[in-house]
């Protein structure tokens, strides 16, 4: 057993095992420390051991279909790397949140993440695509179970948007597989053996229709507008683990596909004019109306839900930038906004249990007796606006810059730019109603009958582990830029 | 040994068991004992290789090959399956054919173990048949086995009028079939399957006769699989019959009808045929119209056993377009083979369900979805197996019903079939919804405030529960398995 392959099977065993009836809280905290460990080590090695190429590591296949060639193949660049580091600090902060739950919740939650890992550290198409609907399963089940409020029709609209998305997902995959198989007749799933021939001139008409195809495909997965109806209500009613886990970490599968996946075979799909705009308009989409959908939420919980749809506009301007810097910057911010998403749905979550609602009109004044949990909150409030020197900062400016690399002043903005232009608005958009929202619940009068105390020391510690993890990066972003910027150059991305 | 003897066997040991069953009076768990060890002695045979070849005299109207043998031992463990899912089913059985089911205590119980052997014989020449008289005969077993299993329980209406619509809609089918063959034989003077290809192959002047017989052919066996427009008696025979009986149609009943159309639909298909523009536009109207209805009408269900039964036509809906699917040389597969894949992950996920269906029918619980509540809490063992079967009919990745699927939509993207694809795609999605309500109700709290008995299986229902889901997984997994089983 390869390294890679105990990280990804470790929590699937811990949730077996939890299911079988081990101590829950305990058999999981310690899979996902253990995990957090491995994980850890491996990215820090990652370079040394490795060279500096930036190309996959800790490689190891086992052959399961002959033909067409699919194995069981794990490897890890930077970019997994540090997708793989998001999900287990996701993963254990969101295991050790959990108080007073039943089993299902530590079992469930580690499934997720078992798929989420599987899907980032595979390099075979197939179980890239296979592990994330692993995770997606017990997701559906335990927003329908335990969710709050419309939690039927929440869950059934995530199931049906994810599930049909997903499948057409699934076909564009095929097709790049029939596209870019180096020999036909000889098709592989195999991501390291395909090869962009989706440039030669048979392929190429059919590039641009793949990868739009891959791209509504990934795009439902990560609330692309106008693909996007599933998620507020879906985040809104999740248990808090389920909406940490799949705001924070799975959501980012769709997005890490595009980048692993769709950019890199499908590079003259990707530059055709018409793919571009549709894009361009998308992201808008997300960015300006979701942001004005936010605006007028009443309640913290749809509050973050919206919010977190918005943000992923940004992170597909990075892509749609089309150049180093930009992608860069997407990867930063995935990292980043999955681990304050995750922080701040984890304190809602805080919030609901003691309080009882979540409607700002009844809030107000808490931060008197929770100082500690204002402060975090606050953490995570202003790293989702992209203050500086919080991780989503770093993201959002090397995003904004990019599209102006080759800005001339004599040809004026190309519709990229004016694109990144209407985007900044977004950053207003996000002030306001993240500090209206701070504001109405940490201050002011405080509301009768709803008091909030502070945690207790052992629940402060997975809070101030993302909120730690925000200010390092936003302070050295470098310490994943590194790792990334490497890796990225070396699978082709131009 | 010739392969044959394998079917004389069976065939021979299920008539001594009715003997027995008529004039000793041995316990009748004793009967289905002896034929489950027959068919396991059989499965040996065939699993180890032994089942040896034909003479040449005899090859023009039965074949070996390795499809033959894979649809052989198809059909042996679907007869298993089926046998212990009666064990298990017995209570209910018994309740509804004994006319003092106080005083008897196993009247009629031997029969309903032994009739599965006969559709087990019937399958089993079925897969080696290469010749339109072979073809037509196995099927008739089958079918006229099917028709007492259908309408066993003789005091249940459900079940009689299950039988009545079975016999009369399987008469229809069988009539079309039959006429239509004989209108092939007009035409080409050809009994057996490879004459009749290279007939077609090349084949001189108006081939509106062929067409005609082609198209009486096809829809024959169309209704055999329940295919649209041809699924009209599905979903009232799956729910009336008994449940080990519904289980076996639905495999059993199912791959032979597919066994048969790989071999005719192979024959239409030869290299040159005059009806194979028309033959591939047949499959794939008919397969992505079943594929949509099956789908679509099992959302409103809310009988599980009925559920079961449109979602075994939409599992049709694909097996066909699969056939229809020719040119998958990227997959190392011919379209038959896809399809028997597609049958063999059909198998055990379908089995599951059944199985658990039957425990908690014995418990007394009723078939709706409903009452399937809380079993995910009373027995979580029996709830993880059916959540675990349920994925893989919706056809979730690392779970056999996706390498199914994904072979066949593998296959429509390799023809360049875009329209098949997209329809099952959508079909696909639909399952998604049905069958997690499904899942759903497993996990959820039950209705009522109190609990009934937990649901619980015999021992050898369990082993075989047990069979199935390590099947569902490691194939899942793993999908060479069947496939060298397959692809010799």
């Amino acid at each position: 057993m390869s390294l890679l392959e105990i990280i990804i099977l470790l929590p699937l065993l811990a949730a077996l095992v939890t299911w079988l009836g081990s101590p829950a809280r305990i058999t999981a905290l310690a899979a996902s420390l253990l995990n957090l460990v491995l994980v850890g080590w491996a990215f820090l090695n990652y370079q040394s051991l490795h060279g500096a190429d930036g190309a996959m590591a800790f490689r190891h296949a086992r052959t399961v279909l002959t033909s067409p060639h699919i194995q069981f193949a794990v490897g890890a660049d930077g970019l997994s790397l540090t997708m793989a580091l998001l999900t287990v600090l996701v993963t254990l902060a969101a295991l050790w949140s959990l108080v007073d739950k039943e089993r299902i919740y530590y079992t469930s939650t580690l499934l997720i993440a078992s798929g989420a890992l599987g899907a980032f550290l595979c390099t075979d198409i197939f179980f890239l695509y296979a592990f994330h609907e692993l995770a997606l399963i017990p997701t559906f089940l335990m927003i329908a179970l335990f969710g709050h409020g419309d939690k039927k029709d929440a869950a059934w609209r995530i199931t049906i948007y994810l599930g049909v998305g997903s499948l057409i997902l699934l076909a564009g995959l095929l097709g790049v597989v029939w596209y870019c198989s180096p020999e036909k007749g000889k098709l592989t799933f195999d991501l390291l053996a395909l090869k962009p021939l989706a440039a030669d001139a048979p392929y190429a008409k059919y590039a641009a229709a793949n990868f739009f195809v891959l791209l509504v495909g990934f795009g439902t997965l990560v609330s692309l507008f106008p693909f996007h109806s599933w998620a507020a209500p879906a985040y809104a009613a999740a248990p808090t683990p389920i909406a940490m886990m799949h705001a924070g970490v799975l959501k980012k599968f769709g997005l890490y596909g595009l980048i692993r996946i769709a950019l890199p075979l499908l590079p003259t799909g990707a530059n055709t004019p018409w793919v571009q705009h549709a894009l361009l308009y998308m992201l808008l989409g997300n960015i300006l109306v979701m942001g004005f959908v936010t605006l007028h939420q009443r309640r913290l919980d749809g509050l973050l839900a919206n919010s977190s749809v918005m943000h992923m506009g940004y992170i597909f301007l990075g892509l749609a930038s089309g150049n180093a810097l930009g992608q860069n910057g997407a990867v930063l911010l995935m990292f980043a906004h999955g681990i304050s998403v995750a922080l701040l749905f984890m304190l809602c979550g805080r919030l609901r249990n003691q309080l009882g609602t979540l409607e700002f009109d009844k809030l107000g004044g808490l931060a008197a007796n929770a100082p500690f949990l204002s402060l975090i909150f606050g953490v995570g409030a202003f790293a989702s606006i992209g203050l500086p020197g919080l991780a989503n900062f770093a993201g959002e400016v090397l995003i904004f810059l990019s599209t102006f690399k080759n800005f001339q002043a004599s040809e004026g903005f190309t519709f990229l730019q004016i694109t990144t232009i209407l985007s900044l608005w977004g950053v207003v958009i996000s002030a306001v109603y993240m500090l209206r929202a701070y504001r109405k619940i940490f201050f002011g009068q405080p509301s009768a009958g709803h008091f909030m105390s502070d945690p207790s020391l052992l629940q402060r510690v997975p809070m101030f582990l993302l909120a730690a993890v925000l200010l390092v990066v936003g302070l050295y972003p470098a310490i994943l830029l590194n790792v990334v910027q490497v890796s990225l150059a070396a699978t082709g991305l131009k | 040994m010739s392969p044959l003897s394998l079917e004389l066997g069976l065939g021979l040991l299920g008539l001594v068991l009715l003997l027995v069953e008529s004039f000793a009076s041995v316990p009748r768990k004793l009967i289905a004992y002896a034929a489950i060890g027959g068919l396991l002695a059989a499965l040996a045979v065939i699993v180890s290789g032994a089942a040896g070849s034909v003479p040449d005299s005899l090859k023009e109207f039965y074949v070996v090959d390795p499809l033959a043998l894979f649809y052989k031992g198809f059909a042996i463990i679907a007869t298993l399956a089926t046998i212990i899912l009666s064990l298990e089913y017995a209570p209910i059985i018994h309740q509804f054919v004994a006319t003092h089911p106080e005083r008897t205590k196993e009247a009629g119980l031997g029969e309903f173990y032994s009739l599965p052997l006969f559709v087990c014989v019937g399958m089993m020449v079925m897969a080696s048949a290469v010749d339109l008289i072979t073809i037509f005969v196995a099927l008739e077993l089958v079918t006229v086995s099917f028709y007492v299993l259908v309408a066993f329980m003789r005091r249940s209406a459900a079940s009689l009028e299950a039988g009545v619509k079975y016999l009369i809609l399987g008469a229809l089918s069988t009539g079309l079939l039959v006429y239509g063959m004989s209108w092939l034989y007009g035409m080409t003077g050809e009994l057996s399957l490879s004459g009749v290809a290279y007939k077609l192959a090349h084949w001189e002047g108006n081939s509106a006769p062929i067409l005609f017989a082609v198209g009486l052919m096809l829809a024959g066996l169309a209704f055999k699989v329940g295919a649209v427009p041809f699924h009209i008696w599905i979903p009232d025979v799956y729910q009336g019959a008994p449940t080990p009986v519904t289980a076996f149609l639905s495999v059993g009943s199912k791959a032979a009808g597919f066994v048969v159309l790989t071999r005719i639909v192979g024959t239409f298909l030869t290299p040159g045929s005059v009806v194979a523009g028309p033959v591939i536009q047949i499959l794939l109207i008919l397969g992505g119209a079943t594929i949509l209805l099956g789908n679509l009408a099992a959302i409103a269900q809310t009988n599980f056993k009925r559920l079961l039964g449109y979602s075994s036509i939409a599992h049709a809906g694909y097996l066909l377009v699969a056939l229809a699917c020719i040119h998958t040389g990227g997959l190392k597969m011919t379209s038959g083979e896809v399809a028997a894949f597609y049958l063999a992950t059909y198998l055990p996920m379908t089995f599951v369900c059944f199985l658990i269906l039957s425990a908690m029918r014995a418990k007394g619980y009723g078939e709706d979805i409903a009452s399937l509540k809380g079993l995910g809490r009373a027995n979580p063992t029996l709830g993880l197996a059916l959540a675990i079967a349920l994925a893989s009919l919706a056809g979730l990745p690392l779970t056999a019903g996706f390498m199914g699927k994904f072979f066949v939509i593998f296959a429509t993207v390799l023809e360049g079939y875009y329209t098949y694809l997209a329809i099952a795609v959508i079909g696909a999605a639909t399952g998604f919804f049905y069958y997690f309500k499904v899942i759903l109700a497993v996990y959820s709290k039950p209705d009522g405030p109190s609990e009934g008995p937990t649901p619980d299986l015999g021992l050898l229902s369990k082993v075989s529960l047990a069979v199935f889901v390590a099947a569902i997984l490691v194939v899942g997994v793993y999908p060479d398995l069947i496939r060298f089983a397959l692809v010799k």
